[in-house]
């Protein structure tokens, strides 16, 4: 009697309103709500290679090069030639390559590097990255006008259009009809869906398979310590140690109690090194090459021994700054702790 | 090269000795079963057979030398004689400080930013299948935020009936699921096309991770926001970052098994990892995993966006570069003992090591010791789950020659991990992307063990 009582009371709840369990639930009642246009408008600002998606617009390749020399350049190389911080942009493609739309200095051994115009296949992809994400320290700021503008700067500077060429909305389909690589991709193969069909077979076979065994490449000599000590790589007891890359290989198997490094222990010092790296200084200021900010050794010559060096660039750091070395202006970094700034000064002073 | 036993049995290093027992004694067991007596004697007899065993059958590395005491022993230690710390002290736990040497790292001179770079995975030191979140490569376009979940949103747009945006509490009161999967980078691996280029397996195979992940599934926002599945045959998957990160994920693929995830091992993703939204695509190279997302766009043509027409594009020999490759294949590696570890002695080894498919489920691993020319089979540690590193681990006792470590794995659809040959054979040396060839590591006489490939 109980027992039913207590059933017949659980049925009445479930088919009562306002109990509905997860498994009957067809829609998610008030979680999300309607985008509105502008909303849309803001974010969705792709362009695919059909060119749907270009918003309206032009610039002359003029105007590009004076916003490539003041946002581009310090990066990329006044010819989009650099190598120093990204791979080159110009370079590897030429007037054949634009009537076969192959470019064939892909399968040419000798060329060093492969550009980007090399391989983009699409214009639009070019003109959706500048615009999404260019200049990479101050994304979105530029304008459609603005992207067209460097866009056909590049284009020029890659023998595609002319140096009084005006690229716009218009005629981006003529580009794409010209562009070196436009028939240098393929889809055919086997590693776009699940099942795809994998372009090797390998044979899983037990025993005596390959009949000899010899080794074809090894690391050099002198990489030992290229990636630093690996004996500081790994832990400091179980099974195996790391190998002490800063010595010559041992003569025999070490034994037990073999111990390369010490354990680290929690080091209290402050490591400027680090510092550096974490509140980002090093994205932009390198050791001896200038980036897109001075190196180290350019900021130590120029503030040694100046009385007013610790309240000049602690300030930097804090305010941030412009026109000391060029037209890039330094951010501003608030975040960073005076007592941090110190040591980094210090190390700096110290020529890092 | 010499050969050297592989068992497939876990555990021990030693059998227990057969027939060590004469064998009227065992009859007599058998029949009237245990007594004090017979105790002592089977006791003596094993201590006995053990002895004889160590010195005859298992290589050439005795049990160490029970010497004078230890001192760890014998000498009271400061943890046990002191008081410890507190409970919270640290109230977000962090490692012990003797694990510090095992850390993310970037590789010397691949990038030449560390803003547009990648930070290995120590898989050298790693045990199991899941990485610890704080050791997750990392793989940033245009250095790394952590958005501050207030002002996050997912949009929903493009061939849908109603464009939608989500705010985190939306997302996050919807019917969750967590699963386990693997995420590989496309270009792991990559620097060995060629050559052998890195030191260690950190540097060879660091591109990869496995968490478990919590979010929805993908398919369940675009059912809400009415997505056109006839004519929307792609999505579009956007990020937060100032790279505005965008791939191009086929529907198939969307509607299959990819899922909006906030939950990384329990807790939140990391900032590194796309705090507080990432896509999971499984099974799919990294890339396509956009964190921070905050789009997905449904359309009827791909997009060939940056990371899918200039980078993550796979150059063949005739010239041509493959677009849209997405599918991580069945792929292995031993991570201990691996390329820069020193073994010590001779003797015994677990030989251990992490097995994948973008395809499904590791089916097998094979483990060679030869250099290839003679494999067993591994034993899998459970769970083996469908698109997630599976652990597994091979007994070995080596005998102090110079040895080529090689392993081998197979997955669900019968795929097997191809020798280095036959990838370079079909794709050349130069595509950088998806080289899941079988890894080579020398052991020298000396201990020490090398990155190699072999012919």
């Amino acid at each position: 009697m109980f027992k039913w009582a207590k059933t017949a009371a659980a049925l009445a709840f479930a088919t009562s309103a306002g109990a509905v369990i997860a498994q009957d639930v067809l829609s998610y009642e008030g979680i999300g709500r309607e985008a509105t246009a502008n909303e849309v408008s803001a974010w969705d600002i792709d362009v695919r290679p059909d060119l749907k998606g270009l918003p309206k617009g032009s610039g002359s390749v003029a105007d590009g090069m004076e916003l490539w020399e003041a946002q581009c350049a310090s990066c990329h190389g006044v010819f989009g030639e650099s190598n120093e911080i990204f791979t080159p942009i110009v370079g590897g493609t030429t007037e054949a390559d634009q009537k076969t739309g192959r470019v064939a200095s892909l399968t040419d051994p000798a060329q060093p590097q492969r550009t980007t115009l090399m391989k983009v296949p699409t214009v639009s992809t070019l003109y959706d990255y500048i615009y999404r994400a260019m200049p990479w320290n101050a994304p979105r700021s530029l304008t459609a006008d603005d992207t067209y503008a460097v866009l056909a700067y590049i284009l020029n500077l890659g023998y595609i259009v002319p140096d009084d060429f005006t690229l716009s909305h218009e005629n981006m389909a003529e580009i794409q009809a010209i562009m070196p690589n436009r028939n240098g991709m393929t889809t055919d193969h086997g590693l776009l869906t699940v099942d795809g069909e994998p372009d090797v077979k390998a044979q899983a076979c037990m025993s005596d398979c390959a009949t000899q065994v010899v080794v074809t490449s090894t690391l050099p000599d002198f990489a030992r310590n290229a990636h630093e000590n690996l004996a500081e790589q790994n832990r400091t007891f179980g099974p195996y140690r790391g190998v002490d890359t800063t010595k010559p290989p041992l003569a025999q198997l070490p034994g037990v109690n073999y111990q390369p490094v010490v354990a680290m222990a929690q080091s209290a010092e402050i490591d400027p090194k680090k510092l550096f790296t974490q509140n980002n200084c090093a994205a932009c200021h390198a050791a001896a090459s200038a980036m897109v900010g001075p190196s180290i050794q350019q900021v130590a010559q120029k503030y040694q021994g100046k009385p007013q060096m610790w309240a000049e660039l602690q300030n930097k750091v804090k305010q941030g700054g412009v026109g000391n070395w060029g037209s890039i202006p330094m951010p501003p970094h608030p975040q960073v702790s005076d007592e941090d700034i110190t040591v980094m000064i210090e190390w700096m002073m110290k020529g890092s | 090269m010499s050969v050297t036993k592989l068992s497939q049995k876990p555990g021990q290093l030693r059998r227990a000795p057969e027939n060590f027992l004469p064998s009227e004694f065992r009859t007599e067991l058998t029949a009237q079963g245990m007594s004090e007596q017979r105790r002592g004697f089977l006791q003596k007899s094993f201590m006995g057979a053990l002895g004889a065993g160590l010195a005859a059958g298992v290589g050439s590395r005795a049990m160490a030398q029970s010497g004078p005491d230890d001192p760890a022993i014998v000498t009271k230690q400061e943890w046990q004689t002191t008081l410890g710390k507190p409970v919270a002290v640290k109230p977000y736990g962090t490692p012990s400080i003797y694990e510090e040497y095992l850390q993310r790292r970037e590789s010397p001179g691949l990038t030449q930013t560390s803003v547009a770079s990648v930070s290995f995975a120590p898989l050298q030191g790693f045990f199991g299948m899941i990485t610890p979140s704080g050791l997750h490569f990392e793989r940033h376009h245009q250095g790394w935020y952590d958005i501050d979940p207030a002002k996050h949103r997912l949009m929903i747009n493009g061939m849908v009936k109603k464009p939608l945006v989500f705010t985190m509490e939306d997302i996050m009161r919807l019917p969750s699921v967590s699963r386990i999967h693997f995420i590989e980078c496309g270009a792991n691996t990559g620097m060995e096309w060629g050559n052998a280029a890195v030191p260690t397996v950190q540097y060879t195979h660091g591109m990869v991770s496995c968490s478990e992940f919590t979010g929805v599934p993908l398919s369940m926002l675009l059912e809400m926001a009415g997505a056109d599945l006839k004519k929307g045959k792609f999505v579009l998957a956007e990020g937060n970052d100032g790279s505005g990160m965008t791939r191009t994920i086929p529907m198939e693929t969307a509607l299959d098994d990819v899922m909006v995830a906030w939950g990384m091992n329990g807790e939140m993703l990391r900032p590194e990892n796309g705090y507080p939204l990432r896509l999971v695509v499984p099974g799919v190279q990294g890339v396509s995993w956009v964190k921070w997302l905050r789009r997905i766009e449904v359309g009827d043509k791909p997009w060939g966006t940056k990371d899918e027409a200039i980078h993550y594009v796979d150059l063949m020999p005739s010239g041509l570069h493959r677009q849209y490759t997405s599918i991580q294949e069945c792929k292995s590696v031993i991570t201990t003992p691996s390329g820069g570890q020193q073994l010590l002695t001779t003797g015994f080894y677990n030989i251990s090591g992490l097995a994948w498919s973008g395809r499904g489920k590791v089916d097998r691993v094979d483990v060679s010791v030869d250099g290839g020319r003679n494999w067993s089979t591994a034993r899998l540690e459970s769970p083996v789950l469908d698109k997630s590193l599976t652990r597994f681990n091979i007994d070995w006792v080596w005998d102090g020659k110079p040895v080529i470590l090689q392993s081998r794995a197979i997955d669900s659809t019968g795929y097997v991990q191809p020798p280095s040959r036959l990838l370079r054979e079909k794709r050349g040396t130069r595509s950088i992307y998806h080289n899941n060839a079988i890894q080579s590591w020398q052991i020298d006489s000396n201990g020490e063990v090398r990155n190699v490939q072999v012919g």
